[in-house]
């Protein structure tokens, strides 16, 4: 990714440094069921393996299994560190979302123990905003300290810029 | 009945429908992601930093919208990757007290590639909300039998 020009970021004070930066895992997230039937009806979900453990035991899973977009709230758990790190300079209340991605390397299921490490992978000048492109690897504890991978997640955030 | 591979060709509809929002689902959708910005329920902020209105959560939309892909599949785990950009905001009017929604956004999905390899299908999925698509290369991976 380009490399931002510095003095236009200066303008928004998005701090350009940013880029490379990462934040590496902090609390755990438990992935309860009653969680995973909340997101589920707050996307419309209806499919039957996010609310009935025997519909997904029946379909070969240990438990519920959470929605394609549920890993969301622990990446933008991750992101919050850095859009509230005083030396990001992003004004939340300018943030748009411009994309998002997952990729699942197993599906979540309650009973997961989550973690999310964030990388800032790209920060450059949009207009009179900058984009910010990060990434959060999902893990799972597993017994003996050791940490599976479950989700990578992709967003980029626009923090428009005046009139923008 | 989940998809079989050999039965897919590209090019092939897997459904659509329709989805109903209201101010009431954002608060939902608020409180069980987590994301509490006001622009997704206070119209005052919204239009103080200059959006026209409430809009959705573009990850309201991202999550309401792969529903058709994963009945579609069968099983929610059959999705092992989903991707998207957010072009245009969806603006959700405030019906409150009425059973009117504020807004209403059609999905639609075809099969975009296969890969015989992976036993794979790419959805290719289409989100138009007032004639405009909200979401660009709105694309779902699906693990097919």
């Amino acid at each position: 990714m380009v490399r931002a020009d510095p003095d236009r970021l200066e303008a928004m004070t998005i701090n350009p440094d940013l880029q490379g930066r990462s934040y590496p895992a902090a609390e755990v997230y438990d992935v309860g069921r009653e969680k995973i039937r909340e997101f589920a009806r707050a996307v419309k979900a209806t499919h039957p393996a996010h609310f009935d453990v025997d519909a997904a035991k029946g379909l070969g899973h240990r438990d519920l299994v959470a929605p394609p977009t549920f890993a969301i709230i622990i990446a933008q758990r991750a992101d919050a560190q850095l859009i509230e790190d005083p030396e990001a300079g992003i004004d939340f209340s300018r943030v748009v979302h411009a994309d998002q991605r997952f990729t699942h390397h197993r599906p979540i299921f309650a009973g997961d123990r989550l973690v999310a490490e964030l990388h800032v992978d790209g920060v450059r000048a949009m207009g009179g905003g900058a984009m910010i492109t990060t990434r959060a690897e999902i893990f799972a504890l597993t017994d003996g300290d050791g940490r599976e991978p479950v989700s990578t997640t992709k967003s980029s955030i626009l923090v428009r810029g005046e009139g923008q | 009945m989940s998809p079989t591979f050999e039965e897919l060709s590209v090019g092939q509809d897997i459904g659509s429908s329709s989805i109903e929002v209201t101010r009431q689902d954002l608060v939902k959708y608020a409180g069980a992601s987590g994301d509490f910005n006001p622009i997704h329920w206070n119209e005052s902020f919204a239009t103080s930093v200059e959006l026209p209105g409430v809009i959705a959560h573009g990850m309201f939309t991202m999550g309401a919208a792969v529903q058709l892909v994963t009945d579609w599949a069968g099983d929610p785990a059959a999705v092992v990757d989903y991707q998207t950009r957010f072009t245009k905001p969806v603006l959700v009017t405030d019906t409150t007290g009425s059973p009117e929604p504020g807004a209403v956004f059609d999905v639609s999905g075809t099969i975009g590639a296969l890969d015989a390899d992976a036993r794979t299908a790419r959805v290719d999925l289409a989100v138009v909300f007032d004639g405009q698509k909200v979401l660009m290369k709105a694309q779902a991976l699906v693990k097919v039998a």
